[in-house]
């Protein structure tokens, strides 16, 4: 807290920094949440065609599992990576 | 011993626990009417949020669409799980950081607006009412299957046991009766599903199994499927059939409307902490995904099955005499959701699509005159276990697990509408001195007169009560959901904007809706069907989405038209984003 740089800076330790830096995280969270959904399962289904996974394509996989199992990892991810942010810009709770 | 005696006492057993959860976890303050005092570890609450998320619906009805929708269906498994990413990464801490005890009440003092609070009022009662009365028919659904008693009296034995616990314990009570109704519907749900998978591929896990060979072939299960599929005049079971389009919009539909769905949201009101709220949903998917991941494999393997019976010689060879049939077709002819008639008059069992002009030719050749068997969709899970020959216990269990289902989630949906009556209505508008003794006594009234509502409409069920994915998830994902993140993600939308976003996201979602079912859903008087739809290929049920966008485009400009909030909100705004000092906000 005793640093004082430029707001935007890699020191910033104000609250707007931390709400920079979690709304980085969340919007590549939710990249990876539209590729595997909307993606993989959906629009780029013929592209990933190629490959297979028991007796269907990798695109079905993803429809009905895949994307389900990375839902999860992705809400745990988030949830520990916000949890440094917290303490890193010294907002955590007590 | 006999059939009807193990399944009462397996679903008497499990209303005893529940009743005994009710007694030890009395509320004695509004904040455990409400929130459960806050103090509910991040795990118990993503067990208690599975149970109270998964809903006859995905119990007893979800496994029946997969098996004869196939890929099509994966909207579904991907729009009720991908919500929870939403809920975890937008919406569940911030909320739970500002504090409140509705969503209602958030909406009404981040936008300063008493309509505002209103309007989300309104749209929390239609969804959840829709939402309520399905529960309460699958009650009587699985009371009268199983227990032999007439739909009425089942529904009212529920409603009765409902009664006992969420009046009683309110938030609090339905937290920890839901963590035993999860154990419950998910052992009912995967137990006869491990032994389908091992009948079917040897493998232990349905999940796995689903992406195995089949054994009597040596193929793949999926393979196997979409062959004598073909062979029947079918659509491919991995193919797909809906448009681009609708797909995308139906399955971020239903994603955006679980998010915004109020009894789920609450839910998260009851950890201790931001960073609980952001686990708690993780587990909470955690839960969810073992029923979700297996339903599937149940779908496809069902549907395997029931092929597989009628043709044991194979597709083509001669089909089953209608004599020979097993007894759990039997079994499930009582009830009429299994329905032979024997068209062509030779005894024999046909299934095959008769709706395909292109397997007409082949269908004369054969001497088929039409599709012979009808099965409904909602057998599927609950006959699961005398298709595989179960023992009786299991049958008791399923019994168990489908009341279970559909218990928790309408105490859940209960508890969001008598909580926004008493906490909204009662003390937000009507009487805002009421003493916290008064109110924690409104609550219960408030909770008593909503299950005879929805006990009156669950024996009385209107036209809408068919269309709760339309207007629940619709209404949740155009006018619930936009508004939350933007109270959030925005300093700068206003009351003004607010209200306008909300009303145009309800409106435009309820005209659609009634274009293409009916206004009011009244019968014939649509312009449109979800066949040959209004808007492209954007069938009713897909609409919520692009009513979420009407919401955010209204709201951002209304609010560029009349000014920014009042600096007290946008502190509000700002100190809602950051986790320190959550335990202390819990005092309104």
């Amino acid at each position: 807290m005793s640093q004082t740089n430029k707001p935007g800076g890699a020191h910033d330790r104000s609250a707007a920094a931390y709400w920079r830096a979690n709304v980085r995280l969340m919007v590549g969270c939710l990249i990876v949440w539209a590729i595997v959904s909307f993606g993989f399962a959906i629009f780029l289904r013929p592209l990933v065609a190629e490959i297979s996974v028991g007796g269907t394509d990798v695109g079905f996989w993803f429809a009905q599992q895949g994307s389900i199992l990375v839902f999860i990892a992705l809400i745990f991810f988030y949830a520990w990576r916000m949890g440094s942010l917290d303490r890193k810009y010294d907002v955590d709770e007590k | 011993m006999d059939q009807y005696y193990l399944n009462l006492l397996f679903v008497g057993a499990t209303f005893a626990l529940y009743i005994g959860i009710a007694i030890w976890a009395r509320a004695g303050s509004t904040d455990d009417f409400y929130a459960a005092n806050r103090g509910v570890h991040p795990i118990t609450n993503g067990m208690a949020t599975a149970a109270d998320w998964m809903s006859a619906a995905s119990f007893i009805s979800m496994a029946g669409i997969i098996a004869f929708n196939g890929y099509d269906a994966s909207a579904y498994l991907m729009g009720w799980t991908g919500g929870y990413v939403l809920l975890a990464l937008l919406l569940a801490p911030y909320l739970r950081k500002f504090g409140s005890f509705t969503v209602p009440q958030f909406i009404g003092e981040r936008f300063y607006s008493k309509s505002a609070r209103l309007i989300g009022v309104l749209c929390l009662i239609i969804a959840s009412v829709t939402y309520v009365i399905g529960q309460m028919t699958g009650v009587g659904v699985a009371f009268s299957r199983f227990l032999e008693v007439s739909n009425t009296a089942g529904l009212l034995i529920g409603a009765a046991v409902v009664f006992f616990y969420a009046v009683l314990g309110g938030m609090k009570g339905v937290t920890y009766t839901q963590v035993a109704q999860y154990v419950v519907l998910i052992l009912a749900y995967t137990i006869p599903a491990i032994f389908i998978s091992l009948q079917l591929t040897g493998n232990v896990i349905p999940p796995l199994g689903l992406f195995s060979d089949f054994q009597q072939s040596g193929q793949p299960i999926l393979a196997t499927l979409n062959s004598v599929l073909g062979d029947l005049g079918f659509a491919s079971y991995t193919g797909q059939q809906d448009t681009n389009l609708n797909l995308f919009l139906f399955t971020l539909t239903l994603m955006i409307g679980t998010a915004g769905l109020p009894h789920v949201i609450i839910r998260f009101f009851t950890v201790p902490k931001v960073s609980d709220a952001r686990y708690s949903a993780g587990w909470a998917l955690v839960f969810i995904a073992l029923l979700y991941l297996t339903a599937p494999a149940v779908g496809a393997m069902a549907r395997l099955n029931i092929i597989d019976t009628v043709y044991p010689n194979g597709v083509g060879e001669q089909s089953l005499a209608y004599d020979d049939r097993p007894q759990w077709i039997k079994n499930w002819e009582t009830t009429n959701l299994i329905v032979f008639d024997d068209k062509n008059g030779d005894g024999r069992i046909q299934i095959y699509n008769d709706k395909n002009p292109d397997f007409a030719p082949r269908a004369q050749e054969l001497g088929w005159n039409g599709n012979e068997l009808e099965v409904n969709n909602d057998i599927l899970v609950l006959a699961n276990p005398e298709i595989a020959n179960l023992p009786g216990w299991v049958i008791a269990l399923v019994a168990a697990g489908g009341l279970a289902a559909a218990l928790s989630t309408a105490a859940g949906l209960l508890l969001a509408i008598a909580g926004s009556v008493s906490h909204d209505l009662v003390k937000g508008a009507l009487a805002p001195n009421i003493s916290e003794k008064g109110e924690l006594l409104t609550a219960r009234i408030a909770m008593a007169i909503a299950i005879a509502v929805a006990t009156y409409l669950g024996l009385n069920p209107p036209g809408f009560a068919a269309q709760t994915v339309a207007l629940a998830f619709g209404i949740a994902a155009a006018s619930i959901f936009p508004t939350l993140m933007m109270g959030i993600f925005s300093k700068s939308i206003n009351n003004y904007g607010a209200v306008a976003g909300m009303l145009v996201g309800l409106v435009t979602t309820l005209v659609y809706i009634f274009l293409h079912k009916g206004w009011m859903f009244i019968p014939d008087t649509n312009s449109f069907t979800d066949t040959d739809p209004l808007f492209l290929s954007v069938k009713s049920t897909s609409f919520g989405a692009i009513g979420a966008l009407f919401n955010f485009a209204a709201a951002i400009i209304v609010s560029k038209m009349t000014g920014r909030p009042p600096q007290r909100i946008q502190e509000m705004v700002e100190a809602l984003r950051v986790p320190r000092g959550a335990s202390a906000a819990s005092a309104h």
